[in-house]
């Protein structure tokens, strides 16, 4: 059974569609799994064992009446707690939503079952996606599988502590300045920010409409590009969405080939800031590319230095602006409706003790950097920032084929540290951010463990609008090369030393 | 630019959010860093530099005026805080001071 907890989506797909295995003893697994380790790591808000048991037998009878199975029918996938899934409670992490169960799926849900994939239960996140360790769910804390006093990353960390807990293979993210790529690079796992509009926003609880974009995480580059495949595309019901044909990202995926790539290394992210252990790996991922055959040149970036900045008067306004809808009105909490109350002291208080403090925070900053008097200084001097970032791109990529950096300046902080410093928090998503405010796709990859800690360490592969396929192109030449030299992924390690060292 | 904890009541009023003094306090101080920090890209907003609202140079995006079934009333009901004669129950709206 722990065999099958180990063996990459790819390969659980193919021995359910050969009747090697069942979905059934492939989720039941997971399950136990959950069951197993879920005490200490938390990465789930909810588990519904039962729907999952109906779907994996539905794949299995599809399957034994001879059906057409997808290249990921059968195997079990983790959604984070902000896609909306029918008759699923869906929180997005806050009180506000507990106990609300939507009458409809997201897109994105909707093409993850119509792939019959199995839904295990719904991740753990920061409040509305609102963070960088998941200390600010209004539930509980995740826990770091490789340390359990770190944190998992946020505000995905639920999605990348399950698949770096072997308690899922597959897993959904969504990343407005690193959700996706800031989790997977502190729990040693794949994570991709797709395209802005290459993935369906609909049913996808908003944080800053013009930044949120679901995506992939996975544990193998090829896993995270077949589970890309199956959620991405154009939707007539997100008018954001780009009504093009999606890059062939599993080709790549499978190609891993970088010959004749032209690297650019983002002089502005590194230096002071940056731990050295993940200076350390990220420069030796470099030379593991150069090795196969990529060339690698410096490139600056001069403008990513207001990125952050600007990310925290554009984010907070579109958070004051979208989370305007929990007004106590149509679904959520409601409290103090006494029946002499009005509505607008009911909408207060029920707002007052359902948000968290970070949530509270980022509406308050978004409605002064909004208010008459101080749109022009704030809000309008960072959409001209945000120009600048995006040209800073175009630049660059005259030049190189793709941008890389580390992910993250540092590896996973202690459970506790930064919780009381907004600023600290906030430089979690340094070389995230510029992806989210130009809109092109960016990824994760697993570069090694630090030699100061031993915790992960993640390499950032960022490509042009509708270059997806490149990110994964890069991201799985890195993953094989370091594969050869490490005698398999990074989680491998993990999992060999909770198992005695034994594959 | 710093932010008084009254200037914040007056945020969270405009926001329909109740702040207790204690909330307020912690809050005030904590803005100013932030929005400090955040100053800095008023440096960058030179007058030839056009404001980017989005990632995609999108226009209007219309789909096809096609009629679809809407969800059913007992579900989109199902999740409200109250109900009557099949509709939202709100608190009431009028004669408030705003």
């Amino acid at each position: 059974m722990s065999e099958l907890l180990h063996t990459p989506a790819a390969d659980l797909a193919g021995l359910i569609a050969s009747g090697r295995a069942s979905s059934r003893e492939v989720t039941q697994a997971h399950l136990d799994r959950i069951e197993a380790v879920d005490a200490g790591v938390r990465a789930f808000l909810h588990v519904d064992g039962e729907r999952a048991l109906a779907a994996a037998d539905a794949v299995d009878a599809k399957r034994s009446s001879g059906g057409q199975l997808g290249p990921l029918a059968g195997v079990p996938v983790a959604i984070k707690d902000i896609f909306c899934m029918s008759g699923a409670p869906t929180t997005a992490g806050s009180r506000i939503l507990e106990g609300w169960r939507p009458p409809y799926n997201a897109t994105v849900t909707q093409r993850v079952l119509d792939a019959d994939l199995v839904v295990l239960g719904k991740t753990n996140l920061d409040e509305f996606a609102m963070g960088s360790s998941t200390e600010n769910s209004g539930f509980f804390t995740t826990h770091n599988p490789w340390d359990l006093e770190r944190i998992p990353g946020g505000s995905g960390g639920g999605s990348a502590a399950a698949l770096a807990s072997f308690e899922a293979p597959l897993a959904l993210g969504t990343d407005t300045g690193g959700s996706i790529r800031q989790p997977a690079s502190v729990t040693g796992t794949v994570g991709v920010k797709p395209t802005y509009g290459g993935t369906s926003r609909y049913g996808v609880v908003a944080m800053a409409s013009s930044l949120d974009q679901p995506g992939p995480c996975g544990r193998t580059v090829l896993d995270t590009a077949l589970l890309h495949q199956v959620i991405a595309g154009w939707d007539p019901l997100d008018s954001t969405s780009i009504d093009a044909p999606v890059p062939d990202v599993v080709a790549a995926a499978r190609a891993a080939d970088v010959k004749g790539m032209r690297l650019g290394v983002v002089k502005e992210l590194g230096g002071e800031g940056y731990a050295s252990g993940v200076e350390q790996r990220f420069r030796e991922a470099l030379d593991v590319l150069a090795d196969a055959g990529a060339e690698i040149v410096e490139v600056s970036c001069p403008n990513f230095r207001y990125a952050l900045g600007a990310y925290y008067l554009i984010m907070p306004s579109e958070v004051s602006s979208n989370l305007a809808r929990f007004d106590a009105m149509r679904y959520g909490l409601r409290l103090g409706d006494d029946g002499t109350a009005g509505a607008e002291e009911v909408m207060a208080r029920t707002r007052g003790a359902g948000f968290g403090a970070e949530v509270k925070r980022r509406i308050i900053i978004g409605t002064y950097a909004l208010s008459s008097g101080y749109y022009d200084a704030y809000y309008g001097s960072a959409q001209k920032a945000r120009t600048l970032i995006a040209r800073d791109f175009e630049r660059a990529f005259e030049k190189v084929d793709v941008l890389v950096s580390p992910t993250t300046p540092t590896t996973a902080f202690r459970i506790g540290e930064r919780a009381d410093d907004p600023l600290a928090m906030y430089a979690a998503d340094l070389c995230t951010i510029p992806s989210n405010m130009a809109g092109n796709t960016a990824g994760s990859f697993p570069c090694g463990l630090a030699p100061e800690d031993g915790l992960p360490v993640g390499f950032q592969v960022m490509a042009p609008v509708l270059a997806d396929d490149r990110v994964y192109r890069v991201g799985a030449a890195l993953e094989r090369q370091l594969a050869d030299r490490w005698g398999g992924l990074l989680t491998d390690q993990l999992w060999a030393r909770e198992n005695g060292g034994a594959r | 630019m710093a932010l008084t904890t009254s200037e914040v009541a007056r945020l969270a009023a405009l926001a329909r959010i109740t702040l207790s003094q204690d909330e307020l306090s912690r809050l005030a101080p904590q803005l100013d860093v932030i929005l400090e920090a955040v100053a800095q890209v008023t440096e960058v907003a030179g007058d030839d530099v056009p404001p980017m609202s989005h990632a995609l140079p999108l226009t209007n995006v219309f789909r096809p005026d096609q009629v679809r079934s809407s969800l059913p009333v007992e579900a989109v009901l199902a999740g409200a805080p109250a109900v009557e004669d099949d509709r939202f129950r709100v608190p009431r709206i009028l004669g408030e001071e705003q």
